[in-house]
């Protein structure tokens, strides 16, 4: 396999300050930063996204393509964690649970992907289409990278399955949105342990309130600026009518 | 109100009469997981009933009840766990403690919600963690460190995996009220501590098909009669696409099941002096 080069790709003229400002205004905003890309090649050139850049959506199908796009991410992010080489060498153990956390989320990808084509019909454009990664900050070698990685987007489903669980009209969705929570919670407590065996991090103070015992919640827009924060998510869309 | 009064008014079959047994209580447990709800949710919901599958009673208030008495039934048996000796010390004594503040915390929390919503929250009953004589966690009765600690760990095994399945049972319920996100954080605090625990006693975090795993009681099976279940909103997921994440395996283990509020009641009812 070729080896990745981070290159700093200069935005176009003006370009720069423009998504800058549609990040602000919005606040929704997933956009992939544009500013550190990783390339197969040096011919890469900066493509600038198209001018329809997909929205999530209102109400369900909103929540719904919301899910799909962070289980795609999930499922991206396990993909090339078994397809790299502290997977292949790590002991029996740790290989079995980064195994099932693969399959899992490339369960869950494919159930959104067929559940929205349902919900959808032949309005095929209301779907969310198939997402581009980037994890070139990610050394998929190093197993401390690996865990911290998965740690901070097993929590981050868990947050964001939480937060919209109140946005769902349908309680049939509801009900399937609480079976894939609870798994990747009982994930983020797998990998958190894993991480730090002798410790109370599974469920520790700092995803868990200490007065009520209460998990993360937060709004799509707060898990979409964080998802951004981690400069992964290439694919441009925005979330204009979720919270 | 009385826990008993209150768990026979949720349990809408009346499964357990004022004439049932404990013994009679534990054949009901055994045959109840059959029934599992299996519901198959189409997309297409136009066409379903929305109340063929969501928890039928629709009542945020009782739901949150049967919370608080499982919640009741966590939180005593974590302290009596504590202070039994039985737990060793380091990863599962720090376990035990984490886990325990948060049952604590969420019988505040419940209480206070009940009270704030201005309902007289049910009243802790007495627990039974013996189930009858049938188990020995704290080493009360002389089983053993040994034996003591393998049931204390099965049993707190069966109380989480009950609780991320009860709690899911119940969101239908809370749909539309404040409570609804509440429940949520506290449904993955449960989940995380459920897959802690079964790490513990050397599982996989995560459960696979209808298994109760290994060391597990019989009679905790009913936990996971239902959890074998493929179908998801009438997709059957093993037929999504080839390979390793659509085996039975991993297509079960990705998707935890509800238990109606009668199961959980079952469940509970099992560890609940009359």
């Amino acid at each position: 396999m070729k080896k990745n080069v981070i290159k700093v790709i200069q935005p176009k003229g003006g370009k720069f300050n423009q998504r800058r400002q549609f990040l602000k205004l919005s606040g929704l905003a997933l956009v992939g930063t544009g500013l550190f890309m990783a390339c197969s090649n040096d011919d890469d050139v900066y493509t600038p996204p198209e001018d329809d850049v997909f929205d999530l959506g209102a109400g369900d199908l909103g929540v719904l393509n919301y899910a799909f796009a962070l289980e795609q991410l999930e499922a991206d992010f396990y993909t090339k964690v078994v397809n790299g080489s502290y997977w292949s060498g790590a002991n029996p153990t740790e290989k079995q649970l980064l195994l099932d956390l693969y399959n899992h989320e490339v369960n869950h990808r494919d159930f959104f992907s067929a559940a929205i084509s349902a919900a959808v019909g032949n309005n095929t454009a209301a779907k969310l289409p198939t997402l581009e990664f980037d994890f070139g900050s990610v050394n998929f070698n190093d197993r401390n990278q690996v865990l911290a990685t998965a740690k901070v987007l097993e929590d981050t489903g868990v947050s964001a399955y939480n937060g919209a669980g109140r946005l769902l009209s349908n309680p049939d969705y509801l009900v399937l949105a609480g079976k894939i929570v609870s798994v990747e919670a009982r994930h983020a407590s797998a990998i958190r342990s894993v991480i730090n065996p002798n410790s109370a991090d599974f469920a520790g103070d700092d995803v868990v309130t200490i007065d009520a015992g209460l998990d993360l919640a937060l709004d799509p827009s707060e898990v979409l600026s964080n998802v951004v924060a981690t400069g992964f998510v290439v694919t441009e869309f925005t979330a204009n009518s979720l919270p | 109100m009385n826990i008993i009064k209150f768990l026979d008014e949720f349990t809408t079959e009346k499964l357990i009469s004022d004439t049932t047994s404990r013994r009679e209580i534990f054949g009901t447990f055994g045959s109840l997981g059959k029934k599992a709800a299996l519901a198959a949710i189409p997309f297409g919901l136009a066409t379903m009933p929305s109340r063929t599958y969501a928890q039928s009673s629709g009542d945020p208030v009782s739901a949150l009840q049967l919370a608080l008495t499982l919640e009741y039934l966590e939180d005593e048996f974590y302290e009596l766990a504590l202070q039994s000796g039985v737990i060793p010390s380091g990863r599962s004594q720090i376990v035990y403690q984490q886990i325990s503040q948060h049952e604590a915390a969420h019988v505040e929390f419940l209480k206070a919600g009940l009270q704030g919503a201005g309902v007289t929250p049910v009243e802790k009953p007495t627990f039974d963690f013996t189930a009858g004589g049938a188990f020995d966690p704290f080493n009360d009765s002389g089983v053993g460190q040994e034996a003591a600690y393998a049931q204390l760990l099965a049993l707190s095994q069966a109380f989480e995996d009950t609780g991320v399945r009860a709690y899911k049972g119940q969101a239908g319920n809370l749909q539309g009220s404040q409570f609804l996100t509440p429940a949520l954080q506290i449904h993955s605090v449960e989940a995380r501590h459920a897959s802690e625990i079964r790490r513990l006693r050397g599982l996989n975090g995560w459960i696979t098909r209808d298994q109760r795993g290994l060391g597990m009681p019989e009679a905790t099976q009913p936990v996971y009669n239902g959890e074998e279940n493929v179908i998801q909103g009438g997709v059957n997921v093993t037929n999504l696409g080839d390979g390793s994440p659509f085996t039975i395996d991993a297509s079960t283990q990705a998707y935890d099941e509800i238990l109606t509020g009668d199961e959980a009641v079952a469940i509970a009812s099992l560890f609940i002096v009359p």
